[in-house]
């Protein structure tokens, strides 16, 4: 690699386990795509040659080639076109879903930035400094238009869609600065929504942490708005509240009016703030207003953050710093 | 079997039947209403062409310095969606198959003459709307017309280029109905479905692909339309819709769209395959039903673009799958047409050639789909370059390498005129070079780590931008050659005889160009398709003259 | 070549049964394209009642039952008219096919009046989606419904005012008898156009109207 010119690179950097992964089914897919593409060019350059026309008058000979080949053709090609994608799809799990222990990091998008908020509170925009060696989420929405969430290096990208939330992981193995790029056309200034992702040691990172102006951290800042928005007065859980218990509610089932269930996760929780009757939990009147306009994606963020911390031992609880 | 001659003992035809421009505009012969397809498909692409070229200059150097970034979106919408809804689309079935389908079939015109002619207006009035739209200063969503960016956000044209795909809808419809309708009514007396050309069941699969397609297209515009204009939610979430319906419905059609450019290709090349190794086409029943595989199949993948826009996992595995299963039947042809090769008597001629190039890029283009459609490959390309260089193997040198050859191999059947060997075969030559420098480097890109419709890029990516902008001169160049000696041909060229190649099928037995209603005398056919067979030149349609490669034309000294 | 062509047969038929296999089975196609179109429109449906099962019920609350139903049973009529139309073509009665076409006629025009009555009503009460909707129930986006009923039952009566311009074109036509038992396929392919836009409505009176009554959320 140190001969070949750093102005002209032709292969990303790897900086997680997952690039490993994906760059191993890409060459595979890439020498399936080579030795056919060969083969078929150099039949065809080959029957050209060997078997160009002659005389004016020439007709092509009788004999066929046999015909047990269109078995052949058709079966060997969907072998491996099955084995690819068996092992795509392995990957394509172990890419999408985030470990148990991954720390939550929230994501807006928007046209033509990105804004980040770390567990401990603190934020950034267009840059990301995040600890090595630790598996993070990030959970991620966008104010406008679709975005899309790409760090070419960790070989992670997802949509980044306005109304609900779509998540993404990596664990940086490579201390260093990586270029972050808006994949979704997006507008004007596409190109321009970019930015970098900082890996630091874990200590240079708390570090970096306690260096910005005090935080409180997410869970206690949700747990603020969520007093100041009299949330509590129907949700505390005594048994004569109007809501239901929100304690150890994250990533259980609920049972809803029309017999229908779902898995509380964070789209299921923004729903319920905004649109509260759309999907009524079983045995509760449809009493909660909606609160459409009265939260912006951050405050969202915070509530959220917050009814996850009381389901402790779920394991889908925010851990903070 | 007589001649009509004119008044000057000149052999009447479809071109010299009657004249000036009503005769032209009002005509409802099948073959004119391909020619003023193909002049209008010329100028689609001729603009399409000039948007690229301006793509390419801007990405010479990683800043935005030649124009804004407003700008350059348009170029990149408008190129789009010209290319794709008023050139690709439309290029081979409008031209080459609405002028030899009925010749193919032995019928004296389409089912529905009057209907083909207004296709071709509403077509011209789809491309006035989108023109207009350009002429406003243009719409700058991309071509696929992603919520809420362009029912919201957007502040270009969007309603006029909506509009304007939404007609042109209409148009690739009426053009299907009426291929439909004809294969099934109009055949003549003999010609059995497994009698037929390739050529016509690729058509056939492309029309069923357009029927079932293009409403739901046109609907999901409309409803875009609705959004913008009346600020209604159906897609915008911040009006309680949901913008990933929309993509679905959009790759519901869009996905499919790509098997309406490519399929038409294949039956091209199928034909050319047979004529130029003037062989029996091997598999034919394989090939016929792998274009029925593709279509039917093609409307089952489109979940494909969307692995990363918050599908669920368990629907990219179903839509993963399901795309690596439509490869098998493209495989099929593919391999089929090299087995055609094998001892057969294979000419160098100009059509072979784009024969020859389509098979190998279509199969790279193919490949690489394939590379798209495992899950754990998109993650890292999905929207980059590595999908630009992919689509644009599938496309440019897939369908238009197909385009291209079908007009080279018909041309002296639709003028009379033969062309220049020697700057034909140049021109193919260099679009094949041509081609490769602008789009393979791409496929390095976009595992770089360049994301597609990007205006400014890191610095670091400047070389392989070069390289393609480079190719793309020497692209634009191969596609100049043909349109100039094309022209040329039609005034100074030789005059072709009726089989020029000695191929076989029903529009070499009639005159070069044919008839004003194709056929002297229908003929009954007894025979299969490509019947070339080493001991009875003549075929078994000996008896009504089919196919005789000893009345080849000698086309070695028109270079002069 | 046979200059032998009879009345009404075009050149490039060889018959008239070909020509009007050929003409039935285009219509045939075009109307799969139709279903195709509408189709999208009720995949729209399916999806955003699923997501909003109390909205529609609502939305759907607030439409008239009684005049959407009399408009159902006006088209069904005006279905039973064209049929009879066709048939007058069939057996030949060319004066007939333009009184039951023009009956037919005045029920879809019936129809629209209907329809229009009630399109001003939900106007007036401020159910026309987009930035003047009014909803005070407390059900969160009754809009979308409104959005998807107006598109549906729009785009069901733009497809009945294309066959009423048609029918102007068709009727006069049929009076100075253009149309023989032998020569007649735009009468019966115009009647397999009305058909299928009756069937449509059929569709759409239950999914829309009769959901609230229906639905127990």
């Amino acid at each position: 690699m140190s001969i070949w010119p750093e102005q002209f690179p032709l292969f990303p950097d790897r900086a997680t386990a997952i690039a490993r992964d994906i760059d191993a089914i890409y060459f595979f897919g890439l020498g399936v795509a080579t030795v056919f593409s060969l083969l078929i060019a150099g039949l065809i350059v080959f029957f050209a040659v060997r078997y160009r026309r002659t005389s004016p008058d020439e007709v092509g000979q009788r004999e066929q080639a046999p015909a047990w080949l269109e078995l052949v053709w058709s079966i060997i090609p969907l072998g491996i076109l099955l084995f690819m994608f068996a092992w795509g799809a392995q990957v394509f799990f172990d890419a999408r879903r985030a470990p148990a222990d991954a720390v939550e990091y929230y994501v807006t998008g928007k046209q033509w930035m990105w804004k980040f908020q770390h567990p401990s509170g603190n934020r950034e925009i267009n840059e990301l400094h995040v600890p090595v060696g630790v598996p993070i989420k990030l959970i991620m929405t966008s104010e406008d238009v679709i975005h899309s969430f790409w760090v070419p290096e960790f070989r992670v990208k997802m949509d980044v869609l306005p109304g609900r939330y779509t998540d993404l992981w990596f664990e940086v193995d490579k201390v260093g600065v990586y270029r972050l790029f808006c994949n979704e056309y997006c507008g004007v200034e596409h190109s321009l929504m970019g930015g970098r992702v900082i890996a630091m040691e874990p200590a240079d990172y708390e570090e970096w942490l306690g260096s910005g102006q005090p935080q409180t951290t997410l869970t206690k800042s949700g747990e603020q708005l969520f007093e100041e928005k009299t949330c509590n007065t129907c949700h505390l859980g005594r048994s004569f509240a109007l809501g239901p218990s929100l304690n150890d509610i994250f990533g259980t089932e609920v049972t809803f009016a029309d017999g229908s269930t779902a898995i509380v996760d964070e789209n299921y929780l923004r729903e319920s703030i905004l649109d509260p009757r759309a999907r009524l939990v079983q045995g509760y009147q449809a009493l909660m207003p909606t609160f459409q306009g009265q939260v912006d994606e951050e405050e969202l963020v915070l509530l959220i953050d917050y009814i996850k911390s009381l389901s402790e031992g779920t394991g889908a609880s925010s851990t903070g710093n | 079997m007589s001649e009509s001659v004119d008044t000057f003992g000149r052999r009447l035809h479809y071109l010299n039947a009657d004249f000036g421009v009503k005769s032209w505009l009002l005509t409802r012969d099948h073959k004119r209403i391909a020619l003023l397809y193909l002049i209008s498909i010329t100028i689609f692409f001729a603009l399409g062409g000039l948007m690229a070229v301006g793509i390419r200059l801007e990405l010479a150097t990683p800043q935005g310095d030649l124009v804004q970034p407003d700008t350059y979106n348009r170029l990149f919408t408008m190129h789009g969606v010209l290319m794709i809804f008023f050139f690709l689309i439309p290029s081979i079935p409008a031209v080459l198959g609405n002028f030899l389908i009925p010749l193919m079939i032995g019928a004296k015109d389409l089912a529905f003459p009057k209907l083909n002619l207004a296709s071709w207006y509403i077509y011209n009035i789809a491309g006035f709307f989108t023109l207009w739209a350009v002429a406003q200063g243009g719409v700058d969503t991309g071509w696929t017309f992603y919520t809420p960016y362009s029912t919201t956000y957007s502040n270009s044209y969007v309603i006029a280029t909506a509009l304007g795909v939404f007609i042109s809808g209409f148009s690739s419809i009426l053009t299907a109905v009426n291929f439909i309708v004809t294969i099934h009514r109009m055949r003549a007396p003999g010609l059995t479905w497994f009698r037929l050309p390739l050529f016509i069941w690729a058509h056939y699969a492309t029309s069923l692909v357009i029927i079932l397609g293009t409403p739901v297209i046109a609907v999901t515009i409309l409803m875009v339309a609705a959004e913008r204009l009346l600020h209604i939610g159906i897609f915008d979430p911040a009006l309680g819709g949901d913008p990933v319906l929309f993509q679905h419905l959009f790759w519901f059609y869009s996905h499919p769209a790509v098997y309406i450019m490519i399929l038409p290709s294949m039956g091209v090349v199928s034909e050319l395959i047979a004529a130029f190794t003037r062989k029996r086409i091997f598999g034919y029943k394989f090939i016929a039903g792998a274009s029925v595989a593709i279509a039917v199949l093609g409307f089952l993948v489109w979940g494909h673009h969307m692995f990363l826009s918050s599908q669920s996992v368990y629907a990219g595995m179903v839509f993963s799958v399901l795309s690596m299963l439509v490869a098998v039947p493209s495989a099929i042809k593919v391999f089929n047409w090299i087995a055609t090769m094998y001892k057969g008597s294979v000419s160098w001629d100009t059509p072979m050639l784009y024969a020859m190039g389509f098979i190998g890029l279509f199969t790279i283009g193919g490949l690489t789909g394939v590379m798209l459609a495992t899950l754990g490959i998109d993650i890292h390309v999905h929207d980059t370059y590595f999908v630009v260089a992919h689509f644009h193997y599938v496309m440019v040198g897939g369908a238009i390498m197909g385009y291209l050859g079908g007009l080279h191999f018909w041309w002296p059947k639709m003028t009379g005129r033969l062309y220049p060997v020697f700057w034909s075969k140049f021109a193919a030559i260099i679009i094949f070079v041509g081609f490769n420098l602008t789009f393979f480097p791409q496929f390095l890109l976009g595992y770089l780590g360049m994301p597609r419709r990007y205006h400014v890029y890191p610095a670091d990516f400047q070389v392989l931008n070069v390289m393609s902008s480079a190719g793309a001169t020497v692209l634009g160049v191969g596609y100049l050659i043909p349109l100039v000696y094309f022209v040329w041909s039609m005034r100074y060229g030789k005059r072709a005889d009726r089989n020029p190649w000695g191929a076989i099928g029903l529009e070499w037995n009639t005159g070069s160009p044919p008839p004003q209603h194709n056929f002297h005398e229908i003929p009954t056919v007894d025979w299969d398709a490509y019947g070339y067979l080493p001991d009875t030149p003549a075929g078994t349609g000996e008896s009504w003259g089919i196919a005789v490669p000893t009345q080849r034309q000698d086309r070695t000294q028109d270079d002069g | 070549m046979a200059d032998t062509h009879a009345p009404g047969l075009q050149h490039h038929f060889d018959s008239y049964e070909q020509q009007q296999e050929a003409s039935f089975f285009g219509m045939w196609v075009f109307l799969a394209t139709e279903v195709l179109f509408f189709g999208g429109l009720f995949c729209v449906y399916l999806i955003y009642r699923t997501a909003n099962p109390v909205a529609f019920a609502a939305g759907s609350r607030e439409l008239d039952i009684l005049l959407g139903g009399i408009n159902t049973a006006v088209l069904i009529g005006s279905s039973l008219t064209m049929a009879l139309a066709v048939h007058a073509a069939q057996v030949g009665k060319h004066k007939m096919i333009a009184i039951w076409m023009a009956l037919t006629g005045i029920l879809g025009g019936t129809f629209l009046g209907i329809k229009a009555v009630e399109y001003s009503h939900k106007i007036h009460e401020g159910h026309f989606p987009g930035p003047h909707f009014v909803w005070h129930g407390p059900e969160v986006n009754v809009e979308m419904f409104f959005n998807i009923y107006f598109m549906m039952t729009g785009l069901h009566a733009l497809h009945m005012i294309i066959g009423m311009g048609i029918m102007l074109v068709l009727i006069p036509l049929a009076w100075k008898g253009r149309f023989t038992p032998d020569s007649h396929n735009y009468i019966e392919g115009f009647g397999l156009y009305w058909h299928f836009v009756d069937i449509v409505w059929i569709f759409l009176f239950p999914l829309l109207y009769l959901l609230g009554v229906t639905s127990h959320v």
